[in-house]
């Protein structure tokens, strides 16, 4: 009786094994997967079982055969994040946490080059901020040499290597002594994004005009306006004529063209006359005929 | 909303008398002071104006998430962090899940201001509860402690989050 009583006893554990491994579904779970690469997750267990990946970035929902390893094949899971990983099987639950690490291998810049357009001579005039993307646009966050380079119109080339710092990588430059479009590239293992930055002409600089009479006028005009650094102001730009004579004042604006200003304006005796273009200065003529 | 805005303007007023300090119901969001690396100054209300609207984007997610919207993500992200999180919502939708996410401490550094001013990047060590639902039916609940690297940019009238990404352990 104690005999069978035991065979018994001993059956139905053997007879629940499976069940209870079933009900059981552990999971082994990767610590870190690169962003697109194939994986696999391990449980132990028999049956069927249902396998959920949940975070910010990307949903996974998959059946799984428990005791044997789900296989997620190459580009399945793409978004760098951290998941919750959770096992159901029957009644049972298991649920872990990993992550998803970026690419290493850079495939996306954004590079930001600010301003489009700016004088020359400017020091740390144009700046540009770079961030750095695997191929599934996820930051690169480990750190990662830039290079940097600016190639303005007169020939010249500022080259700066930085590293980058959580994706994000930034620099100055200074704008050169010559207009014209100059480019900006920033490169990283291989991949290169440019941005034109147009280099316009400085203030005008020694700002000089000359006086001719006209009949009962003055015939004023400039020479040719150029920046501190020889380049010609554009066309356009204002160039302001002003004549003080006996208390009264006449003012006329006139735009370049041709890279001068010339205009006429009446011929009193002893008038003063100036010439400015914005807050630049020029000579001063005293009118004697 | 203002409510809202007034308790996050509030915890973070909170923080800057009392370190640490715990409002019932909010995440408690610790703010450590900018370690910038850029040329660019950051200013106090600058500062301010972007943790707020980052601590309140974590609300915008965990309703999107829950209740399968992604029209509650278009105050708070943008561009990359927008699309992700759309994407992730489809998903969803198509496999009859939902997400519920409830930050409970973030711990917030900005390190870098753009000279340009257009982005700001901070990190966020959060603590945050993850639930995952199956046609309403709870699966698990997990407690996690990871770190984000975000990057916000100035929309109209706030900063919106572009990139929203959890760092490998």
């Amino acid at each position: 009786m104690k005999l069978r009583f035991a065979c018994l006893i001993v059956a139905t554990l053997f007879a629940a094994l499976p069940l209870a491994y079933a009900q059981d579904g552990r999971m082994t779970l990767p610590k870190i997967v690169e962003a697109g690469n194939a994986f696999s997750i391990q449980s132990t267990g028999s049956g069927k079982g249902v396998l959920y990946i949940a975070g910010p970035g990307q949903v996974l929902k998959r059946d799984v055969q428990l005791g044997q390893p789900a296989y997620f094949e190459t580009g399945s899971l793409y978004n760098a994040g951290r998941y919750l990983v959770v096992l159901v099987s029957g009644s049972s639950t298991d649920s872990g946490w990993f992550s998803v690490a970026p690419g290493s291998k850079p495939a996306n810049l954004s590079f930001l080059a600010r301003p489009s357009r700016l004088s020359i001579g400017l020091h740390n005039g144009i700046s540009g901020t770079l961030y750095i993307f695997d191929v599934f646009h996820n930051l690169i966050t480990k750190p990662t040499p830039v290079s940097f380079k600016l190639s303005i119109p007169s020939g010249a080339v500022q080259q700066r290597t930085v590293t980058a710092h959580l994706g994000e990588a930034t620099t100055e430059m200074d704008s050169g002594t010559k207009e014209g479009f100059a480019q900006f590239e920033a490169q990283v293992d291989g991949i290169s994004s440019t941005r034109v930055v147009e280099q316009v002409p400085g203030s005008p600089c020694g700002l000089k005009m000359s006086a001719q009479p006209a009949g009962n006028q003055i015939h004023l005009q400039t020479d040719p306006v150029r920046d501190c650094s020889g380049n010609a102001v554009p066309d356009g730009t204002i160039v302001t004529f002003t004549e003080n004579y006996n208390g009264t004042r006449s003012t006329a604006d006139v735009p370049l063209k041709h890279g001068i200003a010339q205009v006429e304006l009446p011929a009193h005796p002893g008038a003063t006359i100036t010439v400015a273009s914005g807050v630049v200065l020029g000579n001063e003529i005293r009118w004697q005929k | 909303m203002i409510l809202m805005k007034n308790k996050i303007a509030l915890v973070l007023f909170s923080i800057a008398v009392v370190p640490g300090v715990l409002l019932a119901a909010e995440p408690k969001v610790h703010v450590e002071p900018p370690n910038l690396h850029g040329p660019r100054q950051l200013q106090d209300q600058t500062a301010t104006a972007v943790v707020r609207d980052y601590v309140e984007s974590w609300q915008s997610l965990a309703a999107a998430l829950r209740q399968n919207r992604a029209d509650l993500l278009d105050q708070d992200f943008i561009g990359t962090a927008k699309d992700k999180l759309m994407d992730t919502i489809h998903q969803q939708v198509a496999l009859g899940l939902h997400t519920r996410y409830q930050d409970r401490a973030h711990k917030i550094q900005i390190v870098f201001y753009s000279p340009d001013g257009l982005s700001i990047q901070l990190v966020d060590d959060v603590e945050y509860e993850e639930r995952v639902v199956d046609h309403q039916k709870v699966l698990a609940t997990q407690h996690t402690h990871t770190r984000y690297t975000v990057v916000m940019t100035p929309a109209e009238t706030r900063w919106r989050v572009r990139i929203f990404q959890a760092e490998p352990e």
